[in-house]
């Protein structure tokens, strides 16, 4: 059977992090599992600019990122690749790969998933209408446009303002389509700042703040949208329907870590994020299965991605040199507008990155961090859910912490 | 000139022309959508059911219970999935657990096997029945298939056995010659059976005036990712005068259905989700508990053409000789489809045919390639034998190359995303098509030598890109 030292599944840009935070903390077998034709992953499909500033201090497309990052390693004989290459299963240890040159088993020290994430469908929404072609997710239709060259609508309404639906918005009136709005169902936007500038109010898209699509009409294909207004308990508020006319509904309406191989053997995952429980070694519930990336929880920024591909790689290959911590976990307890933690548990000894969302909009605000032997508040001004925040907490903070460590948002 | 002309490939028109494959006759079925099964037939609770329920003295009892006993024998012969995992009506008050004392004598009339469980034993075996449940009725015969995939493979043989069938065609007008008819002025035939399902009133108006108009009740679904260890059995409520209830159905491919509600609407080929889903979920909390509504991945909604005699009606015209009604064909019609087929042909066409014999050779269709059953020898072989099974195009349900090819290439073979979908599953997982759908599409294109633009998700007006970038809008 074909032996690793450490197998990545995933050859994406936590994937391709992984693979080098792994080998520069002394790791010489590395493989990484990837199922399309070329290294990247969702990156090849973002043709778009704003990723790398924090990693490369410039701003790249998501192609040109990838290839920059695979240039850091593509010399390196300790790192190998195998393309169109899924995995099927995990078992123990061992990971089963479908490709067109056969079946293979490979065993591995230790492994990483960096899978990615996958879109929210409309199924998972509960659409009311017609079952008429022309809804689709922001992703698949950034797929056919970028990677085939087709437009799945002319007339198109956004549902949702993720970061997708807004690149989207942007893109398809580049490409000649007619956008006509985007629909946000809470009081304010779920992508980032400079998005919604530079995707809608640069091309006059606007915005429909505490709306959302009611129904979808349509024989065979999509001819218009309801659009309803909702109150701030996010409920319909009747007879603020407003029909619209397009013929392509995009939604986008979350992303959601993909962790089907690792469900399948028992690894905890974390309903909040959807991700698995991890430890600050980002392992999971399974000694030796490590996650990143927006497969352990969905990131905003790319850059983030790869700092912590390259964190979980570097850990993965600790634990594979035996060099692991035995020292008691201390667990992460959200509460009060704190929506997640990660990572969920951690060892002390070290100073510690903490990440994690908050559940609504706050102005003025700290970040209060409690627990026997510590209290911190940590002063913020105006966080929105749609931005991923980050604590780092020193080593000396975290000394005299007994029990667990609380978190909440204090207004 | 034919022998026979079906109208409407659904599970009873396909049933009758698999029957009737058998014989030295030339037969052809019509449909006007795209593929087959596209009507009531594509769009339902998936499940044989026991007969316990449809009213005493019907042809839906007496079909029902039939088609209940043939559908093991059908699918090992169409090599497609049974699944004999039995169902639970719940009661839940003392009204209810009286209406099961009927539901129980009528399973003892009609010879259904059938055990009486107290609450606490039906959870024991099924620990998310809700704990209001004070009674089971538990209906080991009841059974969950893929109407769809029977509906493909029953045509696909009859196919491969010389019937033809004719997609995208719609009949417009039919005219009764002496001893033959003549549809839209083309096609001439010697028998013609009226299978069109929610049409059937309008087939027969162009023949007569129809002895039955059609009502369509939509039914609504809600169906939930994978998971094989929430539900083992159906499990229904008691039934009241709307109909069986909301259901929890697991499918054969381990998800969770939920449903159906049930309205009357006018619209007839209108699918329309909607508020039903919200009735839906308030339903079923009253059989089962734990529902994780946070794993929906799919809505859909059927429409349930009944007719306003209240059962099925399936006979030889009584005026027009040689043109058969097979007609309200509603619930619970995929169970009693082969029943109904079986005497259709046996009782009424065969009779006119005395001298035809069963042909002497018969092409058994090959199953589906299901990877998933597969040890790893297998699927290495099968590899072996073609690298594009090893090519896995659906992440979700690892569906690869090969079995895309292999639908595509058959007798009654996908030709949209849909049809795809419906015989192979790729974009029926949890990402629901995000993913692989952009792939089908270029598989279907190249495979079918056709532009990407004209795939279609599904029926007529359904294509799914409408330029190329950069192109004149």
């Amino acid at each position: 059977m074909e032996r690793h030292q450490l197998v990545i599944i995933g050859g994406g840009s936590a994937g391709i992090a992984a693979a080098l935070g792994a080998y520069e903390n002394g790791l010489k077998d590395i493989l990484v599992i990837e199922r399309e034709k070329e290294y990247g992953g969702i990156l090849q499909q973002c043709i778009h600019n704003g990723f790398g500033l924090h990693t490369f201090n410039e701003e790249l497309s998501g192609p040109a990122y990838a290839e920059k990052y695979y240039d850091l390693i593509k010399d390196n004989y300790s790192i190998s690749f195998i393309y169109e290459a899924a995995v099927t299963e995990i078992k123990d240890k061992c990971v089963i790969v479908s490709t067109p040159e056969g079946l293979k088993q490979i065993e591995a020290e230790a492994i990483v998933i960096a899978t990615g994430c996958r879109e929210r469908p409309a199924g998972a929404i509960g659409l009311k209408g017609n079952r008429c072609e022309g809804v689709y997710t922001a992703g698949t239709a950034q797929k056919y446009l970028n990677k085939q060259g087709y437009l799945v609508g002319k007339k198109i309404f956004i549902l949702g303002s993720g970061d997708i639906g807004l690149i989207m918005a942007r893109r398809m009136t580049l490409e000649g389509a007619k956008v006509i709005g985007v629909a946000e169902l809470q009081p304010y936007s779920n992508g980032l700042a400079r998005n919604i500038k530079q995707c809608l109010e640069d091309f006059d898209i606007p915005l429909y703040l505490s709306h959302t699509v009611e129904a979808v009409h349509g024989e065979s294909r999509l001819e218009y949208i309801t659009l309803i207004e909702v109150d701030d308990k996010l409920q319909k508020i009747e007879g603020s329907e407003q029909k619209i006319e397009c013929d392509c509904l995009l939604l986008s309406v979350g992303l959601i870590p993909e962790n089907t191989l690792i469900e399948e053997i028992g690894v905890k995952l974390d309903p909040r994020t959807r991700g698995a429980i991890v430890d600050d070694n980002y392992m999971t519930s399974v000694e030796g299965i490590f996650a990143c990336g927006n497969a352990l929880h969905v990131h905003d920024l790319v850059d983030y991605v790869s700092q912590e591909g390259k964190k979980a790689g570097k850990a993965a290959a600790d634990y594979v040199s035996g060099n692991v911590s035995s020292s008691e976990k201390i667990a992460n307890v959200v509460s009060n507008g704190v929506s997640y933690m990660v990572p969920q548990s951690f060892h002390k000894g070290k100073d510690l990155e903490f990440m994690f969302r908050v559940n609504r909009v706050f102005k003025d605000c700290a970040i209060h961090v409690y627990g026997e032997g510590l209290d911190k508040k940590l002063k913020k001004v105006g966080i929105v859910p749609s931005e991923m925040q980050k604590v780092l907490l020193k080593k000396e903070d975290l000394e005299n912490l007994k029990g667990e460590l609380h978190w909440e948002v204090l207004e | 000139m034919y022998d026979i002309t079906i109208i409407g490939a659904g599970i009873t028109g396909s049933l009758i022309a698999h029957g009737l494959s058998k014989y030295d006759l030339k037969v052809l079925v019509l449909e006007k959508e795209n593929d087959v099964a596209e009507g009531a037939t594509g769009a339902n609770s998936a499940m044989v059911h026991s007969g316990h329920d449809p009213k005493p003295d019907t042809l839906k009892c007496r079909y029902n219970v039939i088609g209940n006993r043939m559908y093991p024998e059908l699918c090992k012969e169409l090599q497609v999935d049974f699944l004999g995992i039995g169902a639970f009506v719940v009661a839940t008050d003392d009204i209810e657990e009286e209406k099961l004392e009927t539901l129980i004598r009528q399973c003892e009339e009609r010879d259904i096997p059938f055990e009486v469980l107290s609450g606490d034993e039906a959870r024991a075996i099924e620990p998310n029945l809700s704990d209001g449940v004070t009674k089971a009725l538990s209906l080991p015969s009841t059974g969950i298939i893929m109407p769809f995939e029977v509906t493909i493979a029953a045509m696909e043989e009859a196919m491969l056995n010389g019937v033809e069938l004719k997609l995208d065609y719609e009949v417009k007008k039919i005219d009764k010659q002496k001893d033959y008819f003549v549809i839209n002025d083309e096609i001439e035939t010697k028998v013609l059976i009226n299978c069109a399902g929610a049409h059937c009133d309008d087939i027969t108006n162009m023949l007569r005036t129809s002895p039955y108009k059609v009502i369509t009740r939509k039914g609504e679904y809600f169906v939930l990712d994978h998971l094989e260890d929430y539900l083992h059995h159906v499990i229904y409520p008691t039934p009241s005068l709307k109909g069986k209830g909301v259901l929890a159905i697991p499918t054969v491919h381990g998800n969770i259905m939920l449903g159906p509600n049930s309205d009357e609407t006018e619209d007839r080929d209108d699918d329309a989700t909607g508020s039903g889903l919200d009735y839906i979920r308030k339903e079923i909390n009253k059989t089962m508990k734990n529902v994780p509504f946070n794993k929906l991945i799919h809505t859909f909604a059927g429409l349930r053409p009944h007719i306003d005699l209240g059962d099925f009606y399936i006979k030889e015209d009584d005026v027009i000789s040689n043109f058969i009604h097979v007609a309200g064909i509603e619930s619970p019609g995929l169970t009693a489809a082969p029943a109904i087929a079986k005497d259709v042909i046996n009782d009424i066409v065969m009779p006119k045919f005395a001298d035809c014999k069963a042909k002497a050779e018969y092409v058994r269709r090959k199953p589906f390639i299901d990877m998933r059953h597969m040890s790893f020898e297998e699927k290495q072989k099968l590899v072996e034998s073609d690298p594009d099974f090893g090519k896995i195009i659906c992440r979700c349900e690892k569906i690869s190359l090969g079995q895309i090819k292999d639908v595509i290439r058959r007798k009654c073979g996908a030709t949209t995303i849909k049809g795809v979908k419906m015989r192979c599953r790729p974009g029926m997982g949890r990402c629901q098509g995000g993913f692989c759908e952009p792939e089908v599409l270029k598989i279907l294109s190249e495979e079918l030598h056709k532009d990407v633009t004209d795939i279609k998700l599904d029926r007529d007006g359904s294509n799914v890109l409408l330029a190329s970038a950069k192109e004149e809008l």
